[in-house]
């Protein structure tokens, strides 16, 4: 330790840490005990009318929310773990190398671009519908565009199943082998060992790394606004549209503190889930 | 996935019947020597049941790497196709015009994209230098020093990722709105950098930690000053870390849409921005131009990753 620090070290290592501690407090908790705070102002003084109106105005759009962003986590959750079963258990070193060339490219790409993709791939004349009508799979006549639900869903799990993957691999790849081997010698299948034998030890790095997801798309603005902003739609969209089309922050304030509400209630589950586990 | 569409093989192969290993690494190889050696070479009778099955086996696993290809590829192409194309309309399968006009367009004095690439890159560039200014010290501290509850204030980083941020930005636009920082390139950098900030302190703190504590006592015992140590031992030691997490500052700031909607848009018109207006307007040509400027950098860093972020800072990253 420097001698000069050495008289009052943890004063020193403190003065360090504080200019960047000070920007995390002034520019995201200071807006969001605001946010807190304005999701109760009304022009009558402080009081619950913001709430009331939007649960009158936007529970349908609440319980969408809930299901396109639980379906992704879902469907996020089974790409990652099959990606991720796949490249600790496969047994051709020459597809293990494929599929961990192969599944990283969407992780670095923003989803600003991910909702441009998704809206020109989805399409009803996208590549995805040309492609399958090209194949002798689709009647060109019922091809439809996917820029709902469906195209939600899969641009969300597209672009955050290699990021699951990556860190359920990851933390599949530090096990111990001797008990896979153990199970294969005794003639478990390979979907049995993913099953019964890696999934309860990664569990733990599964569900951090889908929680991580869960609340990154919960914030997600540029993809439902690209890929599906006609209603029903995402409670991000109904919070930039009460801010740009009407200057309400009142209610866009409620409506941040109910998808707050959601994070903060998926991130407890699991909180107490995992204190459980450690008793 | 083989397993579940074959189990017989399975059971065959861990009942550890000779030869049988083999088949499971290359599943190619059996159905050859059978077909060559009349199925008489090591195996006998018994496989050659298995062994025309044995060499199709290849089948389903790539057909499912084909389809997953299609699925990461396909997305790209179409994003590349509309790059370049001049004209492309319902129901046709493929543009009907190939060509750069609309890359002209876009890169023409009078185009925007020359501006908004510009304002992206000053911004990232302008966000790195402020993060590293912030979390060099911090990362230092928290990897070396003795600090109370160094484990919470790790912790306080992760907060800007760990809540959604919609309704922190529309707040934060609300506040630099009042003070003047609305529509300002310093009201976008300090969003930035705030929400970069858990990548820049988290990496700092693994690359510090990752240094042999002995080094800097030895150049301490030589005489130098805890100054002098840190500027040419610590800090050259942790520079590959301190880079990787520019890199990340960088793509961050570079990728942002949320925050720079509220506190920048329309003053400050950063390449995501362009990326949305011009889409929303119907350009798909201009919004897929943006999108592949935008796409470029995250994909060669996706590549490099590995370079830049050794395992021995991978592992501590959070510690």
């Amino acid at each position: 330790m420097p001698n000069s620090l050495s008289r009052h070290p943890r004063l020193a290592a403190l003065a360090l840490v504080t200019p960047a501690l000070a920007m995390v407090a002034l520019f995201f908790l200071l807006p969001l005990l605001a946010s807190v705070v304005g999701a109760f102002e009304t022009p009558e003084g402080p009081g619950l009318a913001n709430f009331s109106k939007a649960f009158a105005l936007y529970s349908r759009d609440m319980l969408f929310t809930l299901a396109i962003i639980g379906g992704a986590t879902l469907l996020t959750g089974l790409g990652a773990v099959a990606i991720a079963g796949y490249l600790t258990l496969g047994e051709c070193p020459l597809a293990v190398a494929a599929l961990r060339w192969l599944y990283r490219w969407p992780l670095f790409i923003p989803f600003i671009v991910v909702g441009q993709i998704a809206r020109s791939f989805l399409a009803k004349n996208g590549l995805m519908n040309n492609a399958l009508i090209g194949a002798g799979l689709l009647d060109p006549l019922s091809a439809t565009g996917m820029l709902d639900w469906r195209g939600l869903i899969l641009a969300f799990a597209w672009k955050q199943i290699p990021f699951v993957a990556l860190l359920v691999a990851g933390a599949m790849a530090s096990l111990d082998r001797g008990g896979i081997e153990a199970a294969r010698n005794l003639g478990a299948s390979r979907p049995r060992i993913l099953w019964e034998i890696l999934l309860p030890q990664v569990a733990p790095s599964l569900l951090t790394a889908l929680i991580l997801s869960f609340v990154t798309m919960m914030s997600v603005l540029s993809v439902p606004l690209m890929v599906a902003s006609q209603s029903p739609t995402l409670l991000t969209v109904d919070i930039a549209f009460r801010i740009n089309a009407y200057r309400d922050y009142g209610l866009a304030n409620a409506l941040g503190m109910i998808s707050l509400a959601i994070s903060a209630t998926v991130a407890w589950f699991y909180l107490r889930h995992s204190l459980r586990e450690k008793r | 996935m083989r397993g579940k569409s074959h189990p017989g093989f399975d059971r065959l192969g861990t009942n550890g019947i000779s030869g049988s290993h083999a088949d499971n690494e290359s599943p190619k190889e059996p159905f050859a020597l059978s077909l060559s050696k009349g199925g008489r070479f090591r195996h006998g009778a018994v496989f050659s049941r298995f062994d025309l099955i044995a060499g199709l086996w290849w089948l389903p696993r790539a057909l499912m790497l084909g389809a997953l290809a299609f699925a990461i590829f396909g997305p790209l192409c179409n994003l590349l196709l509309w790059a370049v194309a001049e004209k492309w309309y319902f129901p046709h399968a493929l543009p009907l015009e190939y060509g750069f006009s609309f890359w002209g367009r876009v890169f023409s004095a009078r185009g925007n994209a020359w501006e908004a690439l510009g304002t992206s890159v000053m911004v990232a560039g302008l966000t790195v230098l402020a993060s590293l200014a912030l979390a060099i010290p911090a990362g230092y501290a928290l990897a070396r020093l003795k600090l109370p509850f160094r484990a919470l204030i790790l912790l306080a980083f992760l907060i800007p990722q760990a809540f959604p941020n919609l309704p922190v930005y529309v707040n934060v636009a609300r506040l630099f709105y009042a003070i003047g920082l609305n529509g300002t390139v310093a009201g976008v950098v300090i969003v930035h950098v705030t929400h970069g900030l858990v990548y820049a302190v988290w990496i700092a703190t693994a690359a510090f930690a990752a240094i042999d504590r002995e080094l800097e006592e030895a150049a301490r015992a030589a005489g130098a000053s805890a100054l002098r140590a840190f500027r040419d031992v610590s800090l050259p030691l942790a520079m590959p870390g301190l880079m990787a997490s520019a890199i990340f500052v960088f793509l961050e700031s570079l990728d942002e849409f949320t925050g720079s909607f509220f506190v920048g848009a329309p003053d400050v018109n950063t390449l995501p921005l362009l990326l949305y207006t011009a889409g929303a307007g119907g350009n798909y040509q201009i919004a897929s131009i943006s999108a592949l400027l935008l796409l470029v950098p995250s994909i060669a860093f996706m590549l490099v990753l590995e370079k830049f972020l050794r395992a021995d800072v991978l592992a501590r990253i959070g510690q």
